[in-house]
């Protein structure tokens, strides 16, 4: 086996000088043009990302660096890192960067707990698959601010059963924790079925003979997940997770609807609304929204270099 | 180690559909077992349900005399290697071998001495940190195995364990196989579809057709004393030539010409109940080119002249293919047969036949060559059952 590998290769490499160079130089040519082709056939596609996220970034860091508030325009001017240091030691930030932080981390570890039990629920049914799977999706179908007003008058008391029967008609949005506790509530509500849906995917990927054969090597049904199912489905796991994270992050629209920020309860994205198109200010909000940009950037990188998640349209690269 | 038995077993889907008819068989300890068949006959099923992946309609399966219908697999102490290998792509090699003994709570000085013995006996000991995905075929298929011996179970099942290797390599670890079950002794039923792996590697072979049980027996019995059509030209390779044949008299009508009966044939036929109408069937290794039998063999056998149309060398010897005139031999088990081969939709009139002759034959493809039989080795089958009519049970 090995010497006929061997007497190949040497045929390979004696026939090598035969190629002239000439044909090397026309080879490299194509492979060029193809190169240009490629390039061209992207220019499209790279022109508007470049036009509509290219330049709304850099022209947002270009007002981060000045003070520029439309309700005195004349007093704009450069002024560097100021609006940072600004920012970075103001309570009000950091208090709604906990918030943000606290919705984030509690709403998406509920949700891939419940995601995953919806999961293997819509994995396994045989009877009435259909109505079950869209059931499920029903939350991610209705428009979020929609839902939120739901929430609003659930938990008003005087008019809403949950104000009225789980609160016991305590106006729990009037209140700090309460009210994140709602907003959190509402947000994982909404949320659930895309991580389950993404989730269920990942299940496809386990193959059917990896948990015969963990039956059949003694697990029982928790080892059988916690031991095959979960390590195999680890990608599409952590890509849940990311995006998961990332979409908890820049929570807004329940929020908005059920507290408006008031109580303390603004996240970093609420924050900068009031700050960039209420108060006007474009160098303090551009400023936020460069920060929020940078933490999200920050939880994309964790997620993909220490967790090794497989960067979405990659080919599971994250994987080995 | 344990014999394994099923009572009658038969597995029905809630649709109806009944995919394994009261199969009985008896798996003696240490045996090495083999369920035959072309897709769809329900071996894999029955591999799944002795292994507990699939629950039994009715009859009962003991292992080692105690009755395992509701045991879990895991309570079953018997071990199962996929098609698909199913090693767990996260872990290492030692990882997958070790998972069943983890499961088991095994101390980890057990834990390591016994992969480390397993992957001795595998030649896997090089591999021992690599990951699945890093392996060739033929490794993963020996890790699968390491990860079954490890536990000493009482049995092993094997589903098409060497269907995802190539050609070459398939006939490599079917030996490794052989040997170490030979070496381990311990009671394997092993699902196929291959009647060559059949033939080679058990004790005994079951062949199966629609659910149910064909015939039980050594290989060389299958070969030599099918029980039916389907089992006749299930089993060898090239199969069994199928011509259908009158029987007028003590003699035999057919495209090959007549034939008289032999005393054996004549003996067997005797008791049954044989039709007018019957298939005659002949292995290809029982023709030879006329010209190299000798004259006191000859009177034997009878002789037929046809045009070769097709003549393969395979070194040690020859096959001739020929087309003889008239209808071919019809039956459903035949039909069935030709369907799992594929040739179900090859046209070509008339019965083929092929013939294994000597290497030293001078026939010539497109010319006429004399070819010989063995008169006393044809079995006449019923078409109407398929039984064989000359079954020496």
């Amino acid at each position: 086996m090995s010497h006929a590998l061997n007497d190949e290769t040497a045929v390979a490499v004696a026939a090598k000088p035969k190629l002239s160079p000439k044909a090397k130089a026309a080879l490299s040519e194509g492979k060029k043009a193809e190169r240009r082709l490629g390039l061209l056939l992207c220019a499209p596609a790279i022109l508007i990302m470049a036009a509509v996220a290219g330049w709304p970034i850099i022209y947002s860091i270009w007002l981060s660096l000045q003070r520029y508030d439309l309700k005195f325009p004349d007093r704009t001017e450069f002024v560097g890192l100021d609006n940072y240091i600004t920012v970075l030691s103001n309570p009000y930030w950091w208090n709604a960067m906990w918030v943000t932080v606290l919705i984030t981390v509690v709403s998406v570890a509920i949700e891939l707990v419940l995601g995953m039990a919806l999961a293997l629920i819509m994995h396994r049914t045989l009877v009435g698959r259909g109505i079950v799977r869209t059931s499920t999706l029903i939350p991610y179908g209705i428009v979020t601010v929609v839902a939120a007003f739901s929430w609003r008058y659930a938990w008003t008391p005087g008019t809403g059963y949950l104000a009225e029967t789980v609160a016991g008609g305590d106006p729990v949005l009037t209140e700090k924790l309460p009210a994140i506790m709602v907003v959190t509530l509402a947000e994982i509500w909404k949320t659930t079925p895309f991580m389950a849906l993404l989730l269920m995917a990942g299940l496809a990927l386990v193959p059917e003979d990896l948990l015969k054969a963990a039956a059949m090597d003694g697990a029982t049904a928790w080892q059988r997940f916690t031991k095959v199912m979960v390590p195999v489905m680890k990608p599409a796991i952590l890509v849940a997770l990311l995006f998961r994270t990332l979409d908890a992050f820049r929570i807004f629209d329940n929020l908005f609807v059920l507290t408006a920020g008031s109580q303390g309860t603004s996240s970093v994205s609420m924050l900068t609304y009031n700050n960039l198109i209420k108060g006007l200010n474009l160098g303090i909000g551009s400023t936020m929204s460069v920060l929020i940009f940078i933490a999200v950037a920050i939880i994309a990188f964790v997620f993909v270099k220490l967790f090794g998640t497989a960067a979405p349209g990659s080919d599971g690269g994250g994987r080995r | 180690m344990a014999e394994i038995v099923l009572d009658s077993v038969t597995k029905q889907y809630p649709d109806g559909a009944v995919a394994v008819r009261d199969v009985d068989i008896e798996i003696a300890d240490g045996e090495f077992i083999i369920l035959v068949g072309p897709s769809g006959c329900g071996k894999s099923t029955t591999l799944n349900m002795i292994a507990g992946l699939e629950d039994i309609t009715s009859g009962e399966l003991r292992i080692g005399g105690e009755r395992v219908n509701e045991r879990a697999p895991k309570d079953r102490d018997i071990a199962m290697v996929f098609q698909s290998y199913a090693l767990y792509p996260h872990m290492t090699v030692k990882e997958n071998m070790a998972f069943p003994l983890r499961l088991a709570k095994v101390d980890d000085a057990t834990v390591e001495k016994k992969v480390r013995d397993a992957a001795e006996i595998l030649d896997l000991t090089q591999h021992l940190d690599r990951k699945p995905s890093n392996l060739s075929g033929g490794q993963r298929q020996r890790v699968a195995m390491g990860r079954a011996i490890v536990r000493s179970p009482k049995a092993f099942l094997m589903d098409e364990p060497l269907s995802n290797l190539d050609a070459k390599l398939r006939v490599q670890m079917r030996t490794s196989v052989s040997r170490l079950q030979k070496q381990l002794g311990t009671t394997t039923v092993y699902v196929t579809h291959d009647q060559t792996e059949a033939m080679t590697l058990g004790d005994r072979v079951v062949v199966m057709r629609g659910g149910a049980v064909q015939q039980i027996g050594a290989p060389q019995f299958l070969y030599d004393n099918p029980a039916n059509l389907f089992v006749a030209g299930f089993i060898g390779s090239p199969a069994m030539n199928f011509v259908p044949a009158a029987l007028e008299d003590g003699t035999l009508r057919s495209a090959l010409g007549d034939v008289p009966l032999t005393d054996r044939v004549r003996g067997l036929l005797e008791g049954t109940e044989a039709p007018r109408e019957v298939i005659m069937g002949l292995r290809p290794e029982h023709f030879e080119d006329a010209r190299l039998v000798e004259d006191h063999v000859r009177s034997t056998g009878a002789t037929f002249t046809n045009q070769v149309d097709v003549l393969e060398s395979m070194g040690s010897d020859k096959f001739a293919y020929f087309s003889l005139s008239g209808e071919q031999a019809t039956s459903a088990e035949l039909a069935e047969l030709a369907a799992d081969a594929g040739s179900a939709d090859v046209p070509g009139g008339g019965v083929s036949l092929v013939a294994r002759i000597s290497a030293t034959s001078t026939a010539v493809v497109g010319e006429p060559a004399e070819i010989w039989f063995d008169a006393d080795k044809v079995q006449l089958f019923d078409p109407n059952n398929g039984r064989n009519l000359t079954y020496r049970g």
